[in-house]
């Protein structure tokens, strides 16, 4: 996973609400086998509408994404991440998250940061009047700073202590590995297994 | 103090656990599809690792296969590439697979509990958000992301956040007519589409205990729809009754241990829930959504409602974009809102019992003129079922479609898809912007209310059908004769 210390960048205001995962990047991307080649996949529909903000000239460029509450609901497809990340963006900023997609995002080096709906709205306010501004994500001091705006965020401290090292979880599981066999060693033997039966 | 059923099965499952650290949670069964493994077997490929527990892994394909002409190779070459990754995949790391044309393939979520696989107190996930539907049987079940799905293939385990629990207490008799469907897109409607963000949903109360099986499944299926972590009902007699004799069940002394284990995954009557949610089932009616995301949800006697009748401006704002997606005027009477389709199936609403249901009300009628209607079983084993009792031949009897096993119309990854602008009324779980196929309109409803939609080409139940004509038009008689 890339290493997130702490970023600056323009920000792209998107005034909605639910932006679910069908959005971020639509099913039929799904079908590709890789984590790369999805940019073009990003709210896809929606940019077939010139005025989307994604296809606003002062935003082009940015790689914050500041977004409207329930951010990233419905399924679970990590490619709403990777989409992203390919077009660019290595942080977005909202009010609330869903589980599944924010814990992806945490999985990938993508920050997802939980701010009050009134920060969200100052930010929108902000870059709306001047698209130039920039917006420091600060991980180490857990910290979102701009023109008149210092807000500080919470994110568990052991996630955060993975992100800043740009950690596998997978390796730090596998150090863990006698564990394992301790605990299968004393499952009971009625729990299922898929082994074919008949 | 007591403890929940979520934090039973949660604690049985607990390889380490140490200070500052997420739990790390032994997985029971893991589910995968051919959408969201690929890069994980990718991964484990770069780094030289292998699955760790085959015998605790199975595959099945499902999003992407046709559900006509599956003996033809697929015309997608997208698809078809996406398939052959999960053949090869599942062949190298020695991954049972049951591909398309086998009698065991179907949608991932229809396939475990039908093999028996999925039992109370086990730990399920799969690379899929439905997998919320396995908690139906007691099980802690999770859908996950593609990174999780490599970790599980690695280490049979996951490190996870510790959740919140929520009661959703239903009492009372459902009235006649009114669906587990319905029961849970009024659930999501009443705590939102973020509502049990973090949580762990435990449905119970009376008009939970008289469900079926798979009427629980279907309620189980849509908690991610209300945003939570996963939902779980306490196993009892019917969840016993249904297991027992399945492929996979355990049998003679294992069944009797494990009987004695199910029956201790109860929530204690001194257990604290976090938060708690009371319905009374009795108020309950057949239920629509109207919107673009599944909490905007109006009782089916309702009209479209005004935007402007939302206090909260996130709220307000969604309406508007959603009327106008939708192509719905407000004030409108949701029963007048005609449809171009109506799909019956899915992982919510595509097992025997939602096909018997839809084949009740279509029988000896006929589908709109106008109205495609999709009869798509969730597995090859409902289909065989089904047909068995003729249901398919009341189906195609009436003018619908029926359909081969797979994930059909659900999501817009094969090729059953609306049309730009096309309404359909679907038994799926997600209504949101294009899920149905670009530009599509979705409604989501219950099997019953799916079918009587279909008969009069708008938006009804059952209740609004004139009697069918008994006059020889029984459609599965006419085929016993």
């Amino acid at each position: 996973m890339e290493k997130f210390t702490t970023h600056t960048g323009r920000v792209v205001p998107l005034r909605r609400s639910n932006v679910d995962t069908d959005q971020i990047i639509p099913a039929h991307w799904l079908k590709k086998v890789t984590r790369t080649g999805f940019e073009d996949g990003l709210f896809e529909s929606w940019r077939k509408d010139e005025n989307f903000v994604l296809n606003q000239p002062q935003y082009a460029g940015a790689s914050i994404l500041v977004a409207g509450p329930e951010f990233g609901t419905g399924s679970s497809r990590e490619h709403a991440v990777w989409a992203l990340e390919n077009y660019g963006f290595r942080a977005v900023l909202s009010s609330r998250f869903a589980d599944i997609f924010r814990g992806n995002s945490l999985k990938n080096g993508l920050l997802t940061v939980i701010l009050p709906q009134e920060t969200v709205e100052q930010i929108w306010a902000l870059v709306e009047a001047d698209p130039t501004v920039e917006v420091t994500v600060d991980l180490e001091a857990r910290e979102v700073r701009t023109e008149g705006i210092t807000a500080s965020f919470e994110l568990d401290e052991n996630v955060r202590w993975r992100l800043l090292n740009g950690l596998d979880d997978i390796g730090i599981t596998l150090q863990q590995e006698s564990e394992i066999a301790s605990f299968e060693a004393t499952r009971p033997t009625f729990k299922p297994d898929t082994t074919p039966v008949g | 103090m007591g403890r929940t059923l979520a934090e039973k099965v949660w604690d049985d499952h607990v390889v380490r656990h140490a200070e500052g650290e997420p739990d790390l949670l032994f997985i029971d069964l893991h589910l995968l599809h051919e959408v969201t493994s690929p890069q994980a077997f990718e991964g484990l490929r770069l780094a030289g690792r292998k699955v760790r527990r085959t015998d605790l892994t199975i595959a099945t394909e499902d999003h992407n296969t046709p559900t006509l002409d599956i003996d033809k190779p697929i015309a997608d070459p997208v698809s078809r590439v996406q398939l052959e990754t999960l053949r090869a995949n599942c062949a190298e790391f020695g991954v049972r697979l049951h591909s398309l044309g086998d009698v065991e393939q179907g949608v991932v979520h229809v396939v475990g509990p039908q093999l028996g696989l999925t039992q109370p107190g086990t730990t399920v996930v799969c690379g899929d958000s439905h997998t919320s539907t396995h908690g139906a049987f007691g099980a802690l079940a999770f859908g996950i992301g593609t990174s999780q799905v490599e970790h599980v293939l690695a280490t049979q385990t996951l490190p996870l956040a510790p959740f919140r629990t929520m009661a959703i207490t239903v009492e009372g008799e459902l009235p006649g007519g009114v669906t587990a469907k319905d029961l849970i897109l009024a659930v999501i409607t009443k705590i939102g589409t973020g509502g049990g963000q973090g949580y762990v949903l435990e449905y119970r109360g009376s008009a939970i205990r008289s469900l079926s099986m798979e009427a629980r499944m279907t309620v189980c299926n849509m908690s991610i729809e209300a945003g939570a972590r996963a939902g779980m009902i306490a196993p009892d007699e019917t969840t016993f009754a249904y297991l027992e004799g399945r492929p996979h069940a355990p049998e003679g002394e294992d069944w009797d241990a494990a009987v004695a284990y199910w029956k201790t995954l109860v929530t204690d009557e001194d257990a604290v829930f976090d938060a708690e949610v009371f319905i009374d089932a009795s108020e309950l009616s057949p239920f629509v959504t109207w919107g673009t995301n599944p909490g905007q949800g109006a009782p089916l006697s309702a009209d479209v409602p005004d935007p402007a009748s939302f206090e909260d401006p996130q709220a307000r704002a969604a309406a508007e974009s959603a009327l106008a997606y939708m192509g719905l005027t407000a004030g409108t009477p949701l029963r007048e809102v005609s449809v171009d389709a109506v799909f019956v199936g899915s992982c919510t609403n595509g097992r025997i019992e939602d096909l018997r249901a839809a084949a009740a009300v279509v029988e000896g009628r006929k589908v709109a003129d106008g109205v495609r209607m999709l009869v798509v079983p969730g597995s090859v084993r409902v289909a065989l079922q089904a047909m068995d009792e003729g249901l398919d031949k009341v189906f195609t009897a009436a003018g619908a479609e029926w359909r081969h096993a797979g994930c059909s119309m659900c999501l817009g990854m094969n090729p059953d898809q609306l049309a730009p602008g096309e309404r359909c009324a679907s038994t799926s779980n997600r209504n949101f912007e294009g899920r149905q196929g670009k530009g599509g309109r979705t409604h989501l409803v219950s099997p019953q209310v799916a079918a009587a939609t279909a008969v009069l080409g708008r938006l009804a139940s059952p209740a609004d059908l004139s009697p069918a004509p008994a006059d020889g038009a029984d459609a599965r008689t006419t085929v016993e004769v």
